[in-house]
């Protein structure tokens, strides 16, 4: 048998074709970094082309050398607005998180309140952020405290659902397995439930991480006066249209930064696969 | 002596919204300490339910079950049982030695008793030397099985209850994990309930088999499988082994016509 695979290992047909996948894997690895680069530098060139041959005007839109231009002038302001976004966002996120997960702990160990209150969350999940913002601007003033909550609510809702079904959805097989075991409650919520439940956790706060950054902003339209969202709206009143893009740009930046930290920690919390027949 | 496990006139009913189904009805068994009897019957015939029954996962609605002279529920407390269940049941963030030690961290802090084998020295007895730090998801069913096992006898049960344990398993990792059994079986000395629907692996592992009727689910026959204790695979060609399956399949036949 041995001498088989020795042969195998020397014939040329074999390597032959062993370096054929990997020139294949090099060039789809190569392929996988360049188009994503390709799309964005295509739709730049487009949007660049179409201001230019059809002459808009700059209270329209700016094109892309401007927005870049504006970018590096006034880095100072837009740093300056996005700090206080930022914390609006961070803090949101923690505050709106955190009571996810306490209120999904509670639904889990207590049926009664789950039926109780979870239609009050459906229902108050059903107004749109841009109504819940100036309900909450006339509670909480004009302060920074109704952007946290606004960024707050809107993390809550996901982060619950998902927490709810990662708490239950254990293995039956594991539960009776710990019953064997006579574990406590609290033994089966910390060795099973909490960590059957991380990457349904991870998977709402990716999506948090997104909606916190819009929740701080759509908030900062409410009569405020820093902030990446009261930047908008000024540039859009000053008719200060590559101001108002390189905002956008600065806020988006921003969300993509926050996703992609929440999913490095992902992977570094999360390192089996959740496969459930385990 | 006491039995490992007595069960006296054990029946089960489940009350569902639309009928009252009845899985065990006045089933009575016993096993002496150090056996191994095999539950061999269709689908629905309440042999996994009996498994919980002794276990203390489901309580019957009527009759007495003891283990080792105690009610199951002081036996699971004193963790004087093991339970495998078909699908390995592992956490699939632990490794597999971390899989073995979890029954040490739940159900109150323990520490394993003065000369009970280690959760290294158990991976070793089922064969997975070397495989201590790989998550199951590293592991083929067969060996998420028996890491599944060396924590079913974690701090020396002396009752291991198995449900199925080899039932999703291919047919080749099944005989090879069915004769493991049977060393594992000599080597530690525990009794084992053993539950399975192929006649063959009743037979094959089992010192006693106790085959059960479905519709209610009761007992339909105890058959004493007069084979050496030391067996291999190749038994199963043997005229008494054949003569033990049919004499098996006559009394599950006989049942069901």
């Amino acid at each position: 048998m041995s001498t088989t695979t020795a042969d195998l290992s020397a014939d040329p047909g074999l390597r032959a074709a062993e370096e054929a996948h990997h020139r294949k894997m090099r060039r789809l690895a190569w392929r996988r970094r360049l188009l994503p680069v390709a799309g964005i530098g295509g739709f730049i060139g487009l949007w660049a082309f179409i201001v230019w041959f059809w002459e808009v005007p700059r209270f329209v839109a700016p094109s892309p050398q401007l927005v870049l231009a504006t970018l590096f002038e006034r880095w100072d302001v837009l740093l300056a607005n996005l700090v206080p976004t930022a914390i609006e966002a961070f803090a949101g996120f923690t505050l709106g998180n955190l009571a996810a997960i306490a209120v999904a702990t509670v639904f889990v160990h207590r049926k009664t309140a789950e039926e109780a209150f979870f239609p009050v969350v459906v229902l108050i999940n059903t107004i749109p952020v841009v109504a819940k913002a100036p309900i909450l601007v006339l509670l909480m003033g004009n302060g920074m405290e109704p952007k946290i909550a606004i960024a707050a609510l809107i993390c809550f809702f996901p982060t619950l659902v998902n927490m709810v079904r990662g708490l239950e959805s254990v293995n039956p097989q594991a539960m009776e397995l710990m019953r064997v075991l006579s574990a406590s409650e609290r033994e089966i919520f910390f060795k099973l439930r909490l960590r059957n439940a991380l990457p349904y956790l991870f998977s709402a706060l990716k999506i948090a991480a997104s909606t916190a950054v819009i929740g701080a902003i759509v908030g900062e339209w409410i009569g405020s006066t820093y902030g990446i969202g009261a930047l908008i709206i000024q540039s859009m009143y000053n008719f200060d249209s590559p101001m108002l893009y390189a905002t956008v740009i600065v806020g988006s930046a921003f969300s993509v930064l926050f996703f992609a930290v929440i999913v490095a920690a992902e992977r570094y919390f999360i390192r089996w696969q959740p496969a459930n027949n385990a | 002596m006491t039995a490992a496990v007595d069960c006296r006139n054990v029946t089960v009913r489940f009350v569902t919204d639309r009928r009252t189904v009845t899985a065990l009805h006045d089933v009575s068994f016993d096993v002496e300490p150090g056996g191994f009897l095999s539950l061999l019957g269709p689908s629905g015939c309440g042999k996994s339910t009996l498994l919980r029954v002794v276990a203390d996962l489901v309580a019957p609605s009527s009759g007495t079950t003891t283990v080792f002279g105690t009610t199951p529920a002081e036996a699971r407390a004193a963790r004087a049982l093991g339970f495998v269940f078909q699908d390995a049941a592992l956490l699939p963030w632990r490794t597999a030695i971390q899989n073995v030690e979890l029954p040490l961290e739940v159900g109150g802090a323990r520490s394993l008793p003065p000369g009970a084998p280690t959760p290294k020295e158990l991976l070793k007895l089922v064969g997975l030397e070397g495989w201590e730090n790989s998550f199951p998801h590293e592991l083929s069913g067969g060996m998420r099985q028996r890491v599944s096992i060396a924590r079913a006898l974690l701090g020396g049960p002396r009752l291991l209850l198995m449900d199925e344990p080899f039932g999703a398993l291919d047919e080749i990792t099944r005989d090879r994990l069915n004769e493991e059994l049977r060393r594992i079986w000599a080597e530690t000395g525990t009794t084992i309930l053993f539950v399975t629907h192929s006649v063959y692996e009743a037979v094959f592992v089992g010192e006693q088999v106790l085959v059960l009727a479905a519709n209610p689910g009761r007992v339909a026959a105890r058959v004493a499988v007069d084979l050496p204790r030391d067996r291999d695979l190749t038994i199963r060609e043997t005229p008494e082994f054949i003569r033990i399956v049919a004499g098996l399949r006559d009394a599950m036949g006989r049942r069901a016509a």
